[in-house]
């Protein structure tokens, strides 16, 4: 008893890195009740699953199906649901992203359990898990909990926690579980103009907003984000006036990033702005009008023309990761 | 068809967010409440399928009193029926939520059932895939584009997924599709509309019926503010100076890069 399961995430055969945040995690609650990591993976074919091993999983249940590897709703909510049924975890994590946040409430649905979605922390007490969640897009956060029904379900927001590698190994389990024809099935995926760093995912964030003037513009933005391995961001004015798509789009109606780094550029800082950016852990603002309110929210400001700072810092940047 | 729209009650987007004083949810004073943004793209969706195959929308809230208001703002757009589920002495989660409306709409009959992506109060988005599963009906959520087949027995939907990308589903009828900004833009009431608003027919249920021994799974235990960031700090100087000053702290004070 006490044991934590995660269900892992990847992305072109490998595991993506917020599946070891959550092993990480799951290892640090798992101790508090003596139990301990189950991972699952769902896919066509992942490598190096094992490495889960060294963030203190013990048992990795893997279904690899060619039919799996587009997700499916039903599909997937089968396995878990089955897994979950036959290894009763008292605890189920996983991210809060496009599958997490389709998948888990269906799961919850059916094993008749509450499920807390895009927590930004966890912990025990009193042994049950208190998840942290922002409500009112970040205006305010509760505590939750999940008192009485099993299993305790939260999805957690990328980057909310630090990857521990504990060392240690992992068994290797391949599951068989019948599936059945689904009535929603995902025939392809459109890739969109932002490939590479994920916006939801990225430890770095460079934002910019309607000041820009012009989608040309925004590729200042992107050579800065480039040189820090970061995600290019924006405001909704910048999404309105066309300069780029609304993928994009950082704020109450938009994505909500958790970077270590938020670089905001040329955005005056709205209320409904920062719903989406507020959790960043450090926040620049460079904007030219000493009053803007998004300085009220950054750790460092710099007062001046974006046209100005942005190539320069991308050039200092370039220079200084280089050393 | 038979179209339903799922809608919540919630404050205005802008409304600074107070904590109550005995902090156990927040201070409703002053605040001004609307249908959830994503809520008015769903009915928009209700509507225009409506327009184009013919049939009826029914738009349903579960909340207190007041949303009764929302409910009236649906129609004034051009819903038919509205239902309400007055939730007086029931404490509801998303699972709650969830099981009381899938209760109401088994019996309904609808073809389709449009949500949205998650509700502008507690951010959840839990609900739909919830009835969706209680109701035994396929779901696709964050969609953004949606196109009914011949038939009208089934859907190409459009969900929005990380980095841009999209997944493109053949989803079967009735199912439940959750709906993404960019769909559609919902039409405002127009002035005719809100008079006929007044006549059209709302149905009045009771939450406390309709729980059959069910309760909330998720109990919130605890409201509070965002801890306040730090006083920032602003660099002063030209941007030569400037720039190096403000990587230098990036590295070694705040140890990000
Ligand atoms: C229901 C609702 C939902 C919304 N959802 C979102 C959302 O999800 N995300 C979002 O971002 N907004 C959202 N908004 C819009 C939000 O209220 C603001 O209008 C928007 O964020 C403003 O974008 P901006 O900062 O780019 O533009 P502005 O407010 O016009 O600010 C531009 C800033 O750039 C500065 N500037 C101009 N030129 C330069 C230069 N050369 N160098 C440096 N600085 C310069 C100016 O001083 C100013 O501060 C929403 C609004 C509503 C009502
Ligand atoms: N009380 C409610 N009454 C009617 N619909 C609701 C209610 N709560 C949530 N919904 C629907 O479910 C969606 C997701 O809500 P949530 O899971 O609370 O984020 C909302 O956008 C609504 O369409």
């Amino acid at each position: 008893m006490g044991n934590v399961l995660i269900l892992t995430e990847h992305q072109n055969g490998h595991l993506k890195k917020v599946s070891f945040e959550l092993a990480s995690k799951a290892s640090e609650l798992a101790s508090h009740m003596g139990g301990e990591v189950q991972a699952v993976v769902i896919g066509s074919h992942v490598a190096g699953v094992s490495d889960l091993g060294k963030y203190g999983v013990k048992k990795i249940f893997t279904l690899f199906e060619a039919s799996l590897e587009k997700y499916n709703t039903e599909n997937y909510a089968a396995i878990l649901s089955h897994i979950i049924q036959e290894h009763r975890p008292d605890i189920v994590l996983a991210v809060a992203g496009p599958m997490g946040k389709d998948l888990l409430p269906r799961v919850a649905a059916r094993l008749k359990t509450g499920l807390m979605t895009d927590c930004t922390d966890l912990k025990m007490e009193g042994g049950k898990l208190v998840a942290t969640r922002p409500i009112y897009a970040g205006k305010a956060f509760v505590d939750v909990k999940i008192p009485e029904s099993t299993p305790q379900m939260a999805t957690i927001r990328p980057n909310s926690f630090p990857i521990h590698e504990r060392g240690g190994g992992a068994q290797v389990i391949p599951v068989v579980i019948p599936l059945g024809e689904t009535r929603a099935r995902m025939k392809e995926v459109v890739q969109g103009a932002h490939q590479g760093v994920d916006l939801t995912e990225a430890e770095v964030v460079v934002a910019g907003g309607r000041s820009l003037k012009s989608a040309e513009n925004f590729k200042l933005l992107e050579e800065l984000a480039n040189v820090l391995g970061g995600a290019v961001g924006a405001s909704r004015a910048a999404v309105d006036s066309g300069y780029v798509s609304h993928d994009i789009q950082v704020g109450q109606t938009g994505k909500t990033v958790n970077p270590k780094l938020y670089i905001a550029c040329g955005i005056s800082g709205a209320i409904q702005h920062l719903a989406g950016m507020r959790t960043s852990k450090v926040i620049v603002a460079i904007n030219k009008d000493p009053e803007a309110p998004i300085f009220k929210k950054a750790d460092y400001g710099i007062v001046e023309d974006l046209f100005r700072v942005v190539p320069l810092l991308t050039k200092e940047l370039k220079k200084v990761l280089a050393e | 068809m038979k179209i339903g729209v799922l809608i919540k009650q919630v404050p205005d987007t802008a409304t600074n967010i107070k904590i109550a004083a005995n902090g156990a949810g927040i201070d409703p004073t002053g605040i001004k409440y609307v249908v959830s943004p994503y809520d008015e793209i769903a009915i928009e969706e209700g509507l225009k399928t409506k327009e184009k195959v013919g049939g009826e929308v029914v738009v349903v809230s579960l909340g207190p009193v007041r949303c009764v208001e929302a409910i009236r703002t649906g129609l004034a757009m051009g819903a038919d029926k509205g239902i309400h589920i007055d939730d007086a002495g029931v404490v509801v989660d998303s699972y709650l939520t969830a099981r009381i409306l899938a209760s109401v709409l088994e019996k309904e009959n609808f073809d389709i059932l449009f949500v949205g992506k998650q509700a502008a109060d507690n951010d959840c988005a839990q609900v739909g895939p919830m009835v969706a599963e209680f109701l035994g009906w396929p779901q696709v959520t964050v969609v953004e584009k949606i196109e009914l087949n011949e038939a009208r027995s089934g859907a190409v939907v459009a969900r929005r997924v990380g980095g841009g990308a999209k997944e493109i589903y053949d989803v079967s009828l009735p199912a439940v599709i959750a709906v993404e900004k960019g769909l559609n833009n919902p039409r405002y009431a127009s002035l005719p509309g809100i008079m006929k608003a007044k006549s059209k027919p709302l149905t009045t249920l009771k939450a406390a019926d309709l729980v059959g021994g069910e309760k909330a799974r998720v109990e919130v235990t605890h409201y509070r503010l965002p801890p306040e960031r730090p006083e920032g700090r602003i660099l002063k100087g030209e941007a030569e100076q400037v720039v190096p000053e403000l990587v230098r702290l990036l590295r070694e004070e705040a140890k990000v890069i």
